[in-house]
């Protein structure tokens, strides 16, 4: 078996973006594991030479994972560090040195990472954060789910700027939507927000272990401007004689501090913005259920754990005739209008289920205005039983 | 070329970021000249370095002068910065580069836990005593008594001793200097990259547009000769009783020194 760590030391020189096939580090086949677990072993998968984390509830266990198996494959690095500031800090800095790095944490400690999130965006460093949800604000209850820090991926980090979040729904997804997350970390140049959610990272069922990883590679091609001229620039590591200009300060596309040019902001922000908004297609991941034959009479959408039960819901509501689908959003940002615009078309009434306040009900509400929201905020999942009833209610209505 | 010359060291510069943004008097262009004459007269050729630096004018000592791998964070944060690259890439010569406020003040705590971790670093503190960028305000460095834009009475709290501090914390090499003391500065910034952990440094850096003025501390030239007179050798300040230390600075190789 081709183990990565010799594999990524083949540095990706040329201009153009590069997939990758990596031989599975976990035997293929099925495996059993806790959400948290498959998380770690997917970034195992991906190539993930460094993490660095803080432990907090309900997310300690990827880091223990990491921690575990990292000592057991070659040329991998984890450090546990001061707190959730200096463990995206670190990344970032390790990034640049040219690993592929990730830091797992839940609301408390990624409100602390806010202010690096906004200079890995700035800076272009590709990197996954996993916020493994749980209720708030504040320390709220660390052992019990929320859907609460949607928004706070999306506009947390002060500026403009898109970036990418993932909502994973099953153990299987933890797994493999974190291979995404760093497939799109390096195919953009971003941070990626894997936004999970106490009750996925702390479940345990089976998955399936394929026995290749495709995977976008970083272009670390020197002599180009690292910061412009392309929509999405090589990215040279340190140590490479590229004699690399990094800042979070305002730059020009050799990184020289533009502190006071009107077009230099401009121009940054813009590319910023368009390198992720101009690929929606690419990024945005929906999953949709039963929404085929024509038009629905209620359309559910959901996300993380929530899409279970609603799907759930779904299958309930069907087999006492009723047509109902549901629309799974595993991407969150950029969010998939265009899926949404196009699913939401025919339903008579649309549902948001979330465990949030209408986080996601509002963005819905930008296409659909009459979409309703059904949300729970007080720790607990939202119940199968929950959504039939809303589904049969607002039917009757 | 003689290494350490000032033609030799103004290879290492990138030209299109000259003149500096300093303000005229200022002790860390003295610093910055410093620190890259003890890089020219090391072992190592400029490709292998990299300058880690936060927020503050003494962040912009390296970025973006020095012809090499730089990165310029957030305000506080280059010591994590630091650590994740240079755990990923141990050929790296990693130096860090903040003021007292970036380094001791929002960066305290990594300060401490980097020290502790002893992982193979060179961190100069350039200590103005003041937070020279935003206007004047106090620090944790701040000598009682001084004026400064939030201390208009004159500071009451009293000022950390940074070289005490890491050394608490477990730095293996720790010493002070002044901007005066050149020579002896960069003999100190050739070991502290040669050594296998570590290396703090701490450099008294004047500020007279922000902390001179408001103190009445006269030119820059009167600032820099004051360091002559305030600081006493470690040798000299061991005969010395506790009451003839008081207002000086000790300087030296405090730990770790040949
Ligand atoms: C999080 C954050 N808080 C505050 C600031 C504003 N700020 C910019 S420079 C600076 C002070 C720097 O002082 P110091 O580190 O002592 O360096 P000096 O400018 O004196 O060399 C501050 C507070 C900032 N950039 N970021």
């Amino acid at each position: 078996m081709a183990r990565l760590g010799t594999q990524r030391r083949v540095a990706n020189m040329s201009a153009t973006p590069e997939i990758i096939s990596l031989s599975s580090v976990l035997p293929p086949g099925p495996a059993f594991l806790q959400g948290d677990e498959a998380c770690a072993e997917g970034a195992i998968a991906a190539g993930c030479t460094f993490y660095a984390g803080y432990p907090i509830t309900p997310a300690s266990e990827i880091m223990e994972h990491i921690c575990r198996r990292f000592a057991e494959l070659p040329g991998r690095v984890f450090i546990q560090m001061e707190d959730e500031i200096a463990s995206i800090g670190s990344c970032i800095g390790a990034s640049w040195a040219g690993a592929l790095a990730m830091t797992a944490t839940s609301g408390p400690g990624f409100t602390l990472m806010l202010e690096n999130l906004g200079y890995a965006l700035i800076t272009e460093t590709p990197l996954v954060i996993v916020d493994v949800q749980r209720a708030g604000p504040s320390t709220g209850q660390a052992t019990r789910p929320a859907q609460g820090d949607v928004m706070q991926a999306r506009f947390g980090a002060h500026g403009d700027y898109e970036l990418i979040a993932l909502a994973p729904w099953s153990v299987q997804e933890m797994y493999s939507e974190t291979i995404r997350a760093f497939s799109l970390a390096e195919r953009f140049r971003v941070p990626v927000i894997l936004l999970a959610d106490e009750a996925v990272g702390h479940l345990r069922e089976s998955l399936m272990i394929e026995p290749t990883v495709r995977v976008y590679r970083r272009r670390r091609l020197g002599g180009r401007p690292p910061f412009g001229d392309a929509e999405v620039p090589p990215m040279p590591a340190f140590g490479q004689g590229e004699k690399l200009l990094v800042t979070g300060s305002t730059h020009d596309a050799w990184g020289f501090r533009r502190t006071s040019s009107a077009s230099a902001q401009a121009t940054l922000v813009e590319r910023l913005v368009r390198k992720v908004q101009a690929h929606e297609d690419e990024i945005c991941r929906t999953v949709a259920y039963h929404c085929e034959e024509g038009p629905l009479d209620v359309l559910l959408i959901a996300y993380g754990f929530t899409a279970r039960s609603a799907l759930r819901a779904v299958a309930m509501a069907r087999g006492r005739g009723r047509r109902v689908g549901l629309l799974r959003l595993a991407t969150l940002w950029p969010f998939p209008s265009r899926e949404v615009a196009r699913h939401t078309a025919g339903a008579r009434r649309v549902i948001v289920a979330e465990m949030n306040r209408g986080q996601v009900l509002r963005e819905v509400q930008r296409i659909v205005p009459a979409a309703e929201g059904y949300q729970r905020t007080d720790g607990e999942i939202i119940e199968p039983d929950e959504l039939l009833a809303v589904i049969e209610e607002r039917e009757r209505r | 070329m003689k290494p350490g010359s000032n033609a030799s060291i103004r290879r290492l510069l990138r030209n299109e970021a000259l003149p500096t943004p300093f303000c005229p008097g200022c002790g860390h262009g003295i610093l910055l000249g410093a620190i890259l004459r003890a890089i020219d007269e090391s072992p190592w050729p400029l490709e292998r370095y990299l300058f880690v630096s936060g927020i503050g004018c003494a962040g912009w000592i390296p970025s973006p002068h020095i012809a090499a791998d730089t990165l310029h964070v957030t305000h506080g944060r280059a010591l994590a910065f630091a650590t994740g690259a240079r755990l990923v890439n141990p050929e790296l010569k990693v130096v860090v580069i903040g003021g007292d406020g970036d380094l001791a003040s929002i960066g305290g705590n990594h300060l401490i836990h980097a020290a502790r971790r002893n992982l193979e670093m060179t961190v100069i503190c350039a200590n103005n005593e003041t937070y020279g960028m935003t206007g004047g305000q106090v620090t944790p460095t701040t000598p009682v008594g001084a004026r400064t834009a939030t201390t208009p009475q004159g500071n009451t709290e009293r000022p950390f001793d940074l070289c005490r501090l890491v050394e608490a914390a477990g730095a293996t090499y720790v010493a002070r200097y002044s901007v005066w003391h050149t020579r002896l500065l960069i003999r100190s910034l050739r070991r502290a990259l040669a050594h296998p952990g570590f290396a703090f440094i701490e450099v008294l850096s004047p500020c007279p547009t922000q902390a001179g003025r408001r103190n009445r501390q006269g030119s820059p030239a009167d600032m820099l000769r004051a360091l002559r007179t305030q600081c006493v050798p470690l040798t000299r300040a061991r005969q010395m009783r506790p009451e003839e230390l008081v207002g000086k600075m000790v300087i030296g190789e405090l730990v770790g020194g040949e």
